[in-house]
């Protein structure tokens, strides 16, 4: 366990850079605040009353210290534009994006890894040369394009979704991941396409190593190779892949969300980043950042209960 | 027991053939030596016999005969039930011929769990058993030990485990002891020696070193290019070698070790 409380100490700290280096660039480009809420038009006094009043008057690492508390317990500030608290303003659409991520993380990893090892043991076919085409196909095709031919097909023509009603989470959960679920194809397919082909690879490769032909000596079926002995060999990469496919899939998520229309974290950062209505901003880019970060912790310690080599400076 | 007649391979990826028209036979519970320089097809040789040749990249021909069952163009569920079974095969380097993430234990049973259904207890009180006829100290922690926490003679003890927990007739060592280290080298041998001689099972010994056929090897078979130069006793070869390959193979022995060695 040693090896993951360091992981996590690590990710910790991690957050803190990250959350820094975020604050910090937003105070240097966002303008000021005060100075957006009023307009041009406006006296000084004003001014300057209204920033005492949001705090603006204090040194940076001062702010930036009441903000991170402020960031754990909750309290993010007001929004500029709409004028309630960033915290009651994004925490629905936290929930939703966060829905559509693991949704589409799952299908991914379910769709992969079976059609990764059925296309490795497959290479070297007939058919190979075809599967490398669609593969290609798939990663070649943007998410957003395949997303409006889903709700063409799936909400318009067939009727399976009503493409713009997003039913709510709370009252409506499995309608709400049935409308998410095109969202989530749609952004996982070039994905899938990814993760095949670098599974593949990995399994290829691994298929040419000594212990495989051990176990062939053996008298070890093809299936046995394949499943006790390379898929668990393959599988660190993969999981490291996988956790950067999480990074990927919330940016697409950001576009993808406009397509299907689905109130997630995208359209309130696009709206509030050309509104420069900087505190939503912050939030939902350190939210995301925290979120890639933990996936990447996950991957880590994931890995190293895959493979016991990894534990040498921990728990060996 | 087991016959090589005749036998021809040829890699699809190479004009020579690597083995050009052997024929060679292991009798009952002896040790046969075979020698030969890189590229020599002793190699080959082992591993058409242990069924890994890869079938579709090469042309292959003649018969290898186990108990007089055919084994070179049996299908490939035919030659399953054999390997491990009545064939176990110990590799050069165990360090790579081991899983990395399979604990030992199940590494040493995994020939038993493929050929034979037997109770997960009594597979593994069979693995505890082979693991101490390797003279592994503790077999118990070596059990649940991955390879990398094992050195290099201790994993090709346990491999030599693996190959004979299920008491095959014949074990193929490819080079077991060239990734080693002297001592340890001398340990392996004398623990092969002992299995021979304990259990009866039959060895083909391949190596590239002639004095540590000699310490082994009742009889021994050299190999040039493809081809068989000379058979016979192991004693017969050394005192009165009759192939010219195989008198500069002795004499590139070193002479302190050739004196020592002698008498």
């Amino acid at each position: 366990m040693k090896y993951a409380a360091k992981k996590i100490a690590a990710m910790l700290l991690t957050m803190v850079v990250v959350s820094l280096l975020t604050f910090t660039a937003f105070s240097l480009i966002s303008g000021d605040a005060a100075e957006i809420m009023l307009g041009t038009q406006v006296t000084p006094e004003r001014l300057a009353a209204l920033r005492s009043e949001l705090g603006l008057d204090r040194p940076l690492p001062a702010r930036y210290l009441s903000w991170l508390l402020g960031f754990f317990t909750g309290d993010l500030g007001m929004s500029l534009q709409y004028h309630q608290p960033v915290r009651e303003l994004i925490a629905p659409k936290v929930l939703v994006t966060l829905c559509l991520s693991v949704l589409c993380f799952l299908l991914i990893t379910a769709v992969s890894i079976p059609l990764g090892l059925w296309s490795a043991s497959r290479s070297g076919e007939a058919l190979d040369g075809a599967r490398t085409v669609v593969n290609q196909l798939c990663m070649a095709v943007p998410s957003f394009f395949t997303g409006i031919l889903l709700s063409w097909g799936f909400g318009i023509a067939l009727k399976w979704f009503m493409p713009g009603s997003f039913p709510d989470l709370g009252e409506d959960f499995f309608g709400a991941v049935k409308y998410l679920f095109f969202a989530a194809v749609a952004i996982a397919i070039p994905r899938v396409a990814m993760t095949v082909r670098m599974l593949r690879g990995t399994i290829l490769t691994e298929m040419q190593k000594d212990y495989v032909r051990t176990a062939i000596s053996r008298g070890a079926p093809r299936r046995r190779v394949l499943y006790r002995h390379v898929l668990k060999n393959s599988l660190a990469p993969v999981v490291t892949f996988l956790a950067q496919t999480m990074a990927e899939i919330v940016a697409a998520g950001i576009v993808v969300e406009q397509v299907f229309v689905i109130p997630g974290l995208g359209r309130i950062l696009v709206a509030s980043i050309s509104n420069r209505d900087y505190l939503v901003v912050q939030a939902i880019v350190v939210i995301l950042a925290f979120w890639v970060v933990l996936a990447n912790t996950a991957a880590d310690i994931i890995n190293q209960r895959i493979d016991p080599r990894l534990r040498l400076g921990g728990d060996a | 027991m087991l016959e090589i007649r005749d036998l021809h391979v040829k890699f699809h990826s190479r004009d020579r053939e690597a083995v050009a028209g052997v024929s060679l036979t292991i009798r009952d519970g002896e040790i046969l030596g075979l020698v030969g320089e890189s590229g020599s097809g002793k190699s080959v040789t082992a591993m058409s016999v242990a069924g890994l040749l890869p079938r579709s990249r090469c042309d292959y021909s003649g018969q290898i005969l186990l108990d007089g069952r055919e084994l070179l163009h049996i299908p490939r569920s035919e030659l399953r039930k054999i390997q491990g079974r009545e064939i176990g095969v110990v590799f050069q380097e165990p360090q790579s011929a081991m899983d990395p993430l399979m604990k030992i234990g199940p590494q040493v049973e995994e020939v038993l769990d493929i050929h034979e259904k037997l109770p997960k207890e009594e597979r593994r009180r069979l693995a505890l058993e082979a693991l101490e006829a390797v003279e592994l100290p503790d077999p118990e922690a070596v059990y649940g030990k991955y390879p990398h926490q094992l050195s290099g003679g201790m994993l090709q003890r346990a491999m030599i485990a693996a190959a004979i927990v299920i008491r095959p007739r014949l074990l193929l060592l490819d080079e077991p002891t060239t990734a080693l280290d002297v001592t340890i080298q001398a340990q392996i041998l004398e623990l092969l020696k002992k299995l021979n001689a304990g259990s009866g099972v039959s060895m083909l010994f391949i190596s590239h070193n002639l004095s540590v056929v000699r310490r082994l090897c009742g009889r021994v078979a050299v190999m040039q290019r493809g081809l068989l130069v000379e058979e016979g006793e192991t004693d017969t070869v050394f005192h009165h070698p009759r192939h010219p390959y195989t008198q500069r193979l002795i004499a590139a022995i070193p002479t302190r070790e050739r004196r020592e060695e002698a008498p």
